[in-house]
């Protein structure tokens, strides 16, 4: 394989850079875009200036919302969110205009804008207000699309896809998934927003997870194959809309479901995948489905608590274990 | 009245706008007492501010309005009968009554949004003027609010923005003295008494975000017009943001079947003596411009225009409901 291989944060700067050499409508619009703070637009503003890569003052209820403003004229803004866990601040622009608007106008608004909500997800002992995982959130607000790519290939791919569609696209980057490196083709590709993928197949058990927890089930599915149970790795990639062909497929094969995520179980990602299992394929389920997720507990600083309230390979091993053991009808 | 300095047709024209919007806000409201239309939120009483600031703008210029909008849709040139209907949530309506009376938006008109969040179409209409900006159009934006979201973070934000930018946005603020019920300051005892502000004047917060900002009689079209006409032509000429703070007084409540028992009757007659529209109407007779039977013809045509929107709303049918789920999404790719 002579295929070239760059970082998850590598892919997202080139399919920046590709989309906008490709459109001039695009622009970057975040705080310390120019400088960028986590090195995604680094570069950026050298090649386009200070028109198209834009700083804004701290201030996110104001510049998502210029974002979507603009959008509705004619821009196709990119919007960074520093850190994930400022999608607080700005809840109102998302939530209630950038979600709404085209619905409410009657179809005439056109909201095509990114957020990219950089940064996100716990693991790296910063604390309950730089370590959220609220993707969940935006599940329960239609007109948004939920994005989280887990790969360097997918995360250049749903991108330039975000860009380029008719919708606002909240679209989350795990802070441990910046440094990733994998395959990613020079040329132009996108992938399709509302696709999930099954990165390894199995027969035993469906393992549906996101993010940075791919790369922690994928770890723990190896494990698993060494004891000869054969998880299928389900990267669910979009969260909204949710690929549910793909993942009741997949439920159909292995009668047996596992959710993965780090954000906190109460609410979350994984309860909304049940619910629609239990709902579709409950005939096909064999065992209780299980969520592995985070504590419901905001994340405290320290290491050896942090650790104890977040998803680990064995508490996914543990989780796929356990819906083995049990049968539903028991 | 001040001077007046400017063409007679405008003038005329602006005063039956004002006429218009009067005649429909009153209906509006029998109408909801008779239980013919939903909640409204009529901006009766405000239609100088309206009006003043709508006739300073182009056909190509754009609108972002709040919950309070019929007035901006019919000032920046909407159709009336596409409004009732709207407001009326019917299918010929502007948004196929998908948006109803708080979100009506005229896109024909460039008249974007309405809102129903206090200060949340500031950001955007900041973003309209980004866009006008980096495309380099010959064009402005006219983001309307009022007194309560002069308080919101967005409203800060957004002219922080826009004037480090010095992006081509109107900020009209339009101070109605009242959030809801609760007054700027009240004046029900001797000592006036600062309730959700501590100053009189909202144009005074520009000079913190490094813009021009001016307090104007909100009940006099051509001050207004005078003021918005100043700032459209800074913006024009690419010296950024301005805000105008248009002191008015709304004559229904809040929204129909509100309480009424937040200010005194006294305080409403005095701002019925300073009502525009007959002021408006006794300046133009004066100066020549207008006739008695004119301007009572001019009632008249408003009150047919009305009455023909308000039938043909009524007569509309309701939204299909296999459209329920319509315009969600855009076409994917």
């Amino acid at each position: 394989m002579s295929e070239r291989q760059i970082s998850f944060a590598q892919a997202l700067r080139e399919g920046l850079r590709e989309e906008m050499r490709r459109d001039p409508s695009v622009v970057i619009i975040g705080e310390d875009v120019r400088v960028s703070s986590f090195g995604v637009t680094e570069s950026l503003w050298q090649e386009f200036g200070d028109a198209r890569v834009r700083d804004t003052p701290i201030s996110e209820a104001g510049f998502i919302g210029m974002c979507l403003g603009a959008a509705m004229t004619g821009l196709r803004p990119v919007a960074e969110l520093m850190l994930g866990d400022f999608v607080t601040v700005c809840m109102d622009q998302l939530a209630n205009q950038a979600a709404k608007v085209r619905y409410m106008s009657g179809g005439h608004a056109e909201p095509h804008m990114v957020v990219r909500v950089g940064v996100s997800g716990p693991g790296v002992r910063v604390g309950a207000q730089h370590s959220q995982s609220l993707e969940g959130w935006f599940l329960h607000v239609p007109g948004l699309r939920v994005v989280y790519p887990a790969t360097p290939y997918d995360a250049k791919g749903l991108l330039k896809a975000a860009i380029r569609g008719p919708d606002p696209v909240m679209f989350f980057e795990h802070k441990l998934v910046y440094g990733v490196k994998g395959p990613v083709p020079e040329s132009d590709y996108t992938v399709p927003i509302g696709k999930a993928e099954i990165k390894k197949e199995g027969k035993d058990v469906t393992i549906a997870c996101y993010g940075y927890m791919l790369h922690k089930s994928l770890a723990a599915a190896r494990r698993l194959a060494r004891e000869g149970i054969e998880a299928e790795v389900v990267d669910l990639r979009t969260l909204s809309p949710m690929d549910k062909e793909t993942l009741l497929g997949s439920v159909k094969r292995t009668g047996r479901m596992v959710t993965v995520e780090d954000g906190c179980k109460t609410g979350g990602v994984g309860a909304e995948i049940s619910a629609i299992v239990c709902e579709e394929a409950y005939d096909d389920l064999e065992a209780p489905i299980r969520r592995v997720a985070a504590l419901d507990l905001p994340l405290p600083a320290n290491g050896v608590l942090e650790d104890a309230a977040l998803p680990n390979e064995r508490k996914i091993i543990d989780a796929v274990k356990s819906t083995l053991k049990t049968s539903a009808s028991a | 009245m001040s001077q007046i300095q400017i063409e007679s047709s405008k003038l005329l024209d602006m005063y039956k706008k004002m006429v218009e919007i009067r005649q429909l806000e009153n209906r509006l409201s029998e109408l909801a007492k008779q239980g013919r239309v939903g909640t409204v939120h009529l901006a009766a009483g405000e239609e100088a501010s309206a009006v003043g600031c709508c006739s300073a703008l182009r056909e190509e210029d754009y609108v972002v309005s709040t919950h309070r909008s019929h007035g901006h849709v019919l000032a920046k040139g909407g159709d009336m009968n596409r409004l009732v209907a709207e407001i009326m949530a019917k299918k010929t309506g502007y948004n196929k009554g998908k948006g109803g009376d708080l979100h009506v938006a005229a896109f024909d008109k460039n008249m974007l949004v309405s809102n129903a969040i206090v200060g949340g179409g500031i950001p955007m209409a900041t973003g309209v003027g980004l866009t006008i900006s980096l495309k380099g159009w010959d064009r402005v934006v006219m983001c309307f609010f009022g007194d309560g979201a002069a308080n919101i973070g967005t409203f800060h934000e957004s002219l922080n923005l826009g004037a480090v930018w010095k992006l081509p946005v109107i900020y009209v603020c339009e101070n109605n003295l009242y959030g809801n019920t609760t007054p700027q300051i009240s004046t029900v005892s001797n000592r006036p008494t600062s309730i959700s502000m501590a100053i009189q004047d909202i144009s005074l917060r520009a000079n913190a975000y490094g813009m021009p900002g001016v307090t104007v009689d909100g009940m006099d079209p051509v001050v207004v017009y005078e003021a918005a006409r100043d700032a459209v032509q800074r913006a024009r000429q690419g010296s950024g943001p301005t805000l105008i703070e248009c002191k008015t007084y709304r004559y229904f409540d809040h929204s129909e079947g509100q309480p009424q028992n937040y200010r005194t009757k006294e305080e409403v007659e005095r701002y019925r003596k300073l009502d525009p529209i007959p002021r408006f109407r006794a300046k133009l007779i004066e100066l020549g411009l207008l006739s008695a039977e004119e301007a009572s013809k001019v009632d008249q045509i408003a009150s047919k225009q009305v009455e023909d929107a308000i039938a043909f709303a009524e007569k509309s049918p309701d939204p299909d409901l296999n459209d329920l789920a319509l315009d969600l999404y855009g076409e994917s790719m």
